[in-house]
């Protein structure tokens, strides 16, 4: 240790000293960095104590657990019965969907995947992929509803499962993104009647939950339309997701809104570009790619948040595990249908996280300024 | 004439928020006139009459006495004290716990952050109810029945009954007791930060106020051990099960996000402020705690804010589970009476009144906490 006086003496002295490289960055032995002081000893202790109180729950679910079984009493030996999600499985995936009709929500579950794998890319952004989607979407609706080249009616109700999980989040987002752009650019008009609706509609639904809107749409909604016009249960909670998903994207484009430097306008302005055009071709698509992190949270959010249309009765994948928990043949396999359907929820959203990282990355590394 | 009207910004910007207004006004009329005629369609009476009618139905638990034979509005009192309970029991426990979490994420041992990162990673990204769900159908399944319940601490036991914890009794004036320690502390508290005279010499009033009646309040205070009679255990603190998946789900979500804020927050503070600490000669512990976590919390507070807030409306995913808040009143008194749009509005003022006081008092402690510049 260096005492006061020699560091003294160095700074008196002001002899040149040449940069030196930093020292090389020596890897501790192993015990060392688990048990080098007793902070370190501790953590590594509580950490082995977590895993060891773990132990049961791997009995429970690995060791124990019956995998392959078409006879359900095989399950009631005390160990998690994984046979039942494999028996399960259809009905998890697409609920009370005409069995003979299925490959139709698997055909959705697949046009899905394979328009998220085409967008993955930055370089294909644009209004052809708009389009695209737009027209897939409306595919995936016709063919889960049928009714035309052969293909059989199947009404909303018997809807479920994956598909409805997945339709419910692409539309409440996409539906609720051209609202959002609506009200976050309202929040900053400088018109003072369209800012304060904006402002009193995002802030109210935001200080909402989830679920007060949901019955909201499943239960005041048919009393405040005419009495002709019925959506379905399908339809409202869609609404209700929709309005939801927009005031909270409302406030993260609000926020890359605030970033973009008000010169940009001003030599829009300049160059004799309206206004609107200007807000169109060269504000927006600043913010929008600034905000680009926060949206895949938010879309993260959005997935999550499908799982609370249980509440209100519409069949999800949620809905269709629990009920095909309670199949009396089974003894009762709900913590493992929880666990799976987790699983589901759990692939998508670190899906989404994952891309979400790499395309941060991707556009820093474009953002010249 | 016309044009050069139209020509104008300002007659154009009047122009269209006045549409924007009549737009919005004509369409609450059109939502107000529908559900007149649907409800005279449908003969349903809308008022709040029926508040004061008698409920009818049980709530399976609750901190405020409740009764089946007790009125809707003292029903809805009930459900909401359980959600401002449930809400600050887990606010209070995932904030102690999210800052264990971050803690651990940022301590330099290999396993524990390990550890630590993956259970976040796994928390955060399935959904609560899921959570809430799973933990209920573990409490209700996978426990054992009372008669081979765990035993992990003596007298506290675990079994598909609940949860049995033993309980402490401070006799009937033991409420009054508590709340009084707690203002005194309170007022205390207040004026040891700010000492003129006359705070000093009020506190003095209030010490002896305090000291007559805590000297006159008799407490008979007693230890409640469960044990198990029969069927069943007698005796402690019963937490159903409800109530016990609907608190571990909470917290454990909650507490992952509000990790990922502290640690967010100790990480945005510079390197030099720990190196500066520790040139000081500051242990770590005392540089995190008196230097390094005051500077987070300006970073930590606005987002926390929101943390909280969604605690707090994410406490009516608990009628998925069956714990009687605010929530699953309302779903029940709709259910028993039909006044749908009378029970909606109380939910969402209720949770209105909740969002806009918080935010006031983050914003207010925002405020006081906030770098004071020049």
């Amino acid at each position: 240790m260096t005492s006061i006086a020699t560091m003294n003496y160095a700074m008196a002295t002001t002899e040149f000293v040449a940069p030196q490289q930093a020292p090389q960055a020596v890897r501790a032995p192993i015990m060392k960095v688990l048990f080098g002081d007793m902070l370190s000893a501790l953590l590594t202790l509580g950490a082995l104590a977590v895993i060891l109180s773990l132990l049961p729950a791997v009995r429970w679910g690995v060791t124990d657990a019956v995998w392959f079984t078409d006879d359900p009493s095989a399950c009631r030996s005390g160990g998690a019965c994984w046979a039942f999600i494999q028996a399960k499985l259809r009905f998890i995936m697409f609920g009370l969907y005409p069995p003979e009709d299925q490959w139709r929500p698997t055909v959705v579950i697949a046009l899905v995947l394979g328009m998220i794998l085409i967008s993955l890319s930055p370089a294909l952004w644009g209004r052809k992929l708009v389009f695209a989607w737009i027209a897939a979407i409306c595919a995936m609706l016709a063919l889960m509803w049928g009714g035309f080249a052969g293909l059989s009616h199947v009404s909303t109700a018997k809807w479920g499962g994956l598909p409805v999980t997945l339709l419910l989040a692409l539309l409440s987002l996409g539906l609720g993104f051209p609202f959002a752009i609506f009200l976050a650019l309202g929040r900053r008009s400088k018109l003072p009647i369209l800012r304060v609706l904006s402002v009193g509609l995002i802030e109210t639904v935001r200080g909402l939950p989830l679920v007060g809107l949901l019955f909201v749409a499943s239960i005041l909604l048919p009393l405040l339309l005419p009495p002709g016009l019925d959506i379905d249960k399908l339809g409202r909670t869609l609404a209700a997701l929709t309005v939801f998903s927009a005031a909270y994207l409302a406030e993260v484009l609000r926020g890359g809104l605030q970033i973009i430097p008000p010169g940009q306008v001003e030599a829009a302005k300049a160059l004799g570009i309206p206004q609107w055009k200007a807000i169109q071709h060269i504000v927006l698509p600043q913010a929008i790619q600034k905000v680009i992190p926060p949206l895949t949270n938010t879309a993260i959010v959005m997935v999550k948040n499908t799982s609370l249309v249980m509440i209100v009765g519409v069949f999800d994948m949620l809905s269709a595990g629990r009920s095909a928990a309670m199949d009396p043949v089974w003894p009762g396999p709900y913590t493992e249908a929880y666990l799976f359907v987790g699983l589901v929820y759990f692939s998508i959203c670190v899906g989404i996280s994952h891309y979400a990282r790499w395309l941060e990355i991707r556009v820093k590394a474009k953002d010249y300024r | 004439m016309l044009s050069t009207l139209l020509d104008n910004r300002h007659v154009r910007s009047a122009a269209l928020q006045v549409l924007l207004l009549v737009g919005f006004a004509s369409l609450l009329y059109w939502l107000w006139s529908n559900t007149a005629e649907n409800l005279a369609a449908r003969g349903i009476q809308v008022g709040f009459e029926y508040l004061h009618r008698q409920a009818n139905f049980p709530i399976s638990e609750s901190v405020l006495p409740y009764d089946p034979s007790d009125s809707f509005g003292w029903a809805y009192l009930v459900g909401l004290t359980n959600t401002v309970t449930i809400s600050l029991l887990a606010i209070v426990a995932s904030t102690v716990f999210g800052l264990v979490i971050a803690l651990v994420r940022l301590a330099r041992n290999p396993l524990a952050s390990a550890m630590a990162t993956a259970f976040v990673g796994g928390v955060r990204n399935m959904p609560l109810i899921v959570q809430l769900l799973f933990w209920y159908a573990l409490a209700t399944t996978l426990l054992p029945a009372p008669r081979l319940a765990f035993n992990p601490l003596p007298g506290v036991y675990l079994s598909l009954r609940g949860l049995y914890i033993p309980s402490v009794s401070l006799g009937p004036n033991g409420v009054t007791f508590l709340m009084l320690a707690a203002a005194v502390a309170v007022s205390f508290w207040l004026f040891a930060r700010r000492v003129p005279l006359v705070a000093r010499r009020a506190s003095a009033g209030i010490a002896i106020v305090a000291a007559t009646i805590f000297a006159t309040t008799t407490l008979e205070p007693s230890v409640s051990l469960p044990a198990l009679k029969g069927l069943n255990f007698v005796g402690g603190l019963r937490l159903s099960p409800e109530f016990a998946a609907l608190m571990l789900g909470l917290i454990i979500y909650t507490s992952v996000f509000i990790s990922e804020v502290i640690r967010g927050g100790i990480e945005a503070v510079s390197r030099g402020q720990w190196e500066a600490g520790r040139a000081l000669g500051l242990s770590e512990r005392q540089t995190l705690f008196r230097i390094i976590i005051p500077q987070a919390l300006r970073v930590i507070i606005p987002p926390m804010t929101s943390q909280y807030l969604s605690t707090v409306k994410n406490t009516t995913l608990a009628l998925a589970v069956g714990y009687p808040e605010l929530g699953l009143v309302v779903g029940t008194v709709i259910n028993q009476t039909g006044q749908a749009i009378e029970s909606i509005a109380i939910l969402l003022s209720v949770f209105l009144t909740i969002s806009i006081a918080v935010s006031l008092f983050m914003n207010w402690y925002n405020a006081h906490v906030a770098l004071v510049t020049r």
